[in-house]
């Protein structure tokens, strides 16, 4: 029978939830070394808590009232569980030992245990879609159903992909920790793209998009907190300058409006200077990598007032450089638009079409779709259209988070008829 | 958020337990139950009768049929419903894990609650306007 809890007791656990969650079931993890556990016993404390502070009051320390309160219940659980099978009384004496000389609450620790807690989710055992799910889960604490909606996937299958990616964590007996300094650089290019795909999603998807790339840019800075690397500063300052765009991306119908068309008025001033002084601090580093590069780029673009006033030959640069330590097609596509831009259409179109020559991005639609923007501006007009046509043909049928896409180059396409 | 979970069971090899094996099997099993409620996580739940006393209703020309026994005839019977508390579906999935009724070879299948607020506020509004 619920009882009923006076409302600014459960307000102020649910903000409890919120702010202090992720911090909480990372110490958590740590001391009963089990997420499942771990998580459970998370959960067991705040319902005690929603069950007892209406009668004792809010703790002054809530977080470690939450900790110790869930390491007893963990505790008192493995007891309930041992009388059923009797197989766990070793396990519960070794919680118990590694519990007594644990502190717990402290805040450098708390720290400590975050960072595990995500180098554990974005481990590279796990399945991409698991990492992202898990790190959403574990570390965002977003529930089952809000990260199906951003994926347009059923709860149940985002609830198979966790279940699943934890029990490789179980398995596989993953560490919790976090990974030695020559492993460093490695493993945390996997967290780097974990959060930079779950930033990506939020960039297509229409709808549910802001909400996810808001979660990337809040995972950005914790993780800046936690490990102030050069390239966490080039992730998270990429991540700002392209979501400064977000309100002049698209038109009010949800039609896509290009870099080129937009209305830079409508800009995230904010975002670009935080992301811009984010850029400057990790190029002063010399030891950054391809975000910082993109990051670089982007900041190009926002500190131009116009397309035409754009310093392409810096942007031309800056693709080289990243080309020397990322070599990709795709970056190869991006340098072939900044050398139209700075070297006129023909250049530009020459190396798209050697690109796609050479059997890459053939799939592509964006390298068609440059290709038909480029030829357009040649006045080189049938060719222009087939290539558009290409493009549209390449996009998958039905995929909702492609329609912008799908309007625009049907509305080009018209334009050339 | 509240989750439905159904939990199948197979009767021919319950019928073969002995009492004290079925004795057994209700006694973990309720107390997992209690576990569930002390944590708040119980949102109501019931034991249902064997398939043989259920009695099936359908729409045939132009009145209601009834028909003796379950709608869909298994080998898995559907032995029971519980409603739990939880946070999210993975919670839900956490805590039917432990259910000791697996352990005796019974399925569970959870689903999440369908939420009809929208479609009920929409009806009463049709409702409205449709009465004088």
């Amino acid at each position: 029978m619920p009882i009923p809890v006076p409302e600014p007791i459960s307000r102020t656990i649910e903000t409890l939830y919120r702010t202090e969650s992720g911090r909480v079931l990372a110490t958590l993890v740590r001391l009963l070394g089990d997420l499942d556990l771990a998580e459970e016993a998370m959960h067991e404390a705040f319902a005690v808590a929603l069950e007892s502070w209406p009668r004792t009051g809010v703790p002054e320390k809530p977080r470690p009232w939450l900790i110790s309160t869930a390491r007893f219940r963990a505790i008192d659980g493995m007891r309930r569980r041992a009388r059923l099978d009797g197989a766990e009384t070793d396990l519960i004496a070794h919680i118990e030992a590694r519990n007594s000389d644990a502190p717990t609450g402290e805040d450098d620790e708390i720290e400590d245990d975050r960072l595990r807690l995500i180098f554990t989710c974005c481990h590279p055992a796990l399945a991409p879609e698991g990492q992202v799910a898990l790190t959403l889960r574990e570390i965002c604490g977003l529930t089952t159903e809000e990260i199906a909606r951003a994926f347009l996937v059923t709860p149940a299958t985002l609830a198979q992909r966790i279940v699943r990616a934890k029990a490789v964590i179980r398995d596989k007996a993953i560490p919790y920790q976090v990974p030695g300094f020559q492993e460093l650089p490695a493993r945390l290019g996997a967290v780097l793209l974990v959060v930079y795909l779950i930033f990506n999603e939020g960039y297509s998807a229409e709808t549910t998009g802001a909400g996810l790339s808001r979660e990337a840019i809040r995972l950005g800075r914790l993780l800046l907190d936690l490990l102030p690397e050069p390239e966490v500063m080039g992730l998270l300052g990429l991540m700002l300058l392209q979501e400064s765009r977000r309100a002049a991306r698209t038109s009010p119908g949800g039609d896509l409006i290009l870099l080129e068309q937009q209305d830079r008025s409508l800009w995230n001033r904010e975002q670009i200077a935080e992301g811009i002084s984010l850029t400057e601090s990790a190029l002063r580093s010399r030891r950054f990598g391809a975000y910082t590069l993109q990051a670089a780029i982007a900041a190009v673009h926002a500190e131009s007032s116009s397309a035409d006033s754009t310093d392409w030959r810096q942007i031309k640069l800056l693709y080289d450089r990243l080309l020397r330590i990322h070599p990709s097609p795709v970056v190869e596509l991006n340098r072939a638009v900044a050398v139209a831009m700075c070297e006129g259409p023909e250049q530009g179109l020459r190396l798209i079409d050697d690109l796609l020559e050479r059997g890459h991005l053939a799939h592509y639609h964006l390298a068609h779709a440059a290709r038909a923007d480029l030829c357009r501006r040649l006045q080189r007009l049938p060719e222009a259209r087939a290539s558009y046509e290409k493009a549209l043909a390449l996009l998958v049928p039905d995929n909702d988070r492609q329609e912008a896409e799908r309007r625009f180059l049907t509305r080009r396409i018209e334009e050339l008829k | 958020m509240k989750y439905i979970c159904f939990g199948y069971y197979d009767k021919d090899k319950f019928d073969g337990m002995t009492e004290d094996e079925r004795n057994a099997m209700f006694d973990t099993c309720f107390t997992y139950d209690d576990h569930l409620r002390a944590n708040g996580h119980w949102a109501g739940g019931e034991a249902l009768q064997s398939a043989e006393t259920a009695l099936t209703l359908h729409w045939k020309d132009g009145k209601a049929i009834t028909t003796d026994g379950p709608y869909v005839e298994t080998r898995e019977q559907l032995g029971g419903i519980l409603v739990l508390d939880a946070r999210d579906m993975n919670h839900a999935v956490q805590l039917i894990a432990q259910h000791p009724a697996l352990r005796y070879g019974n399925t569970f299948e959870v689903r999440p609650v369908g939420d009809m607020s929208e479609i009920m506020k929409a009806s009463e509004e049709r409702r409205r306007h449709t009465v004088r």
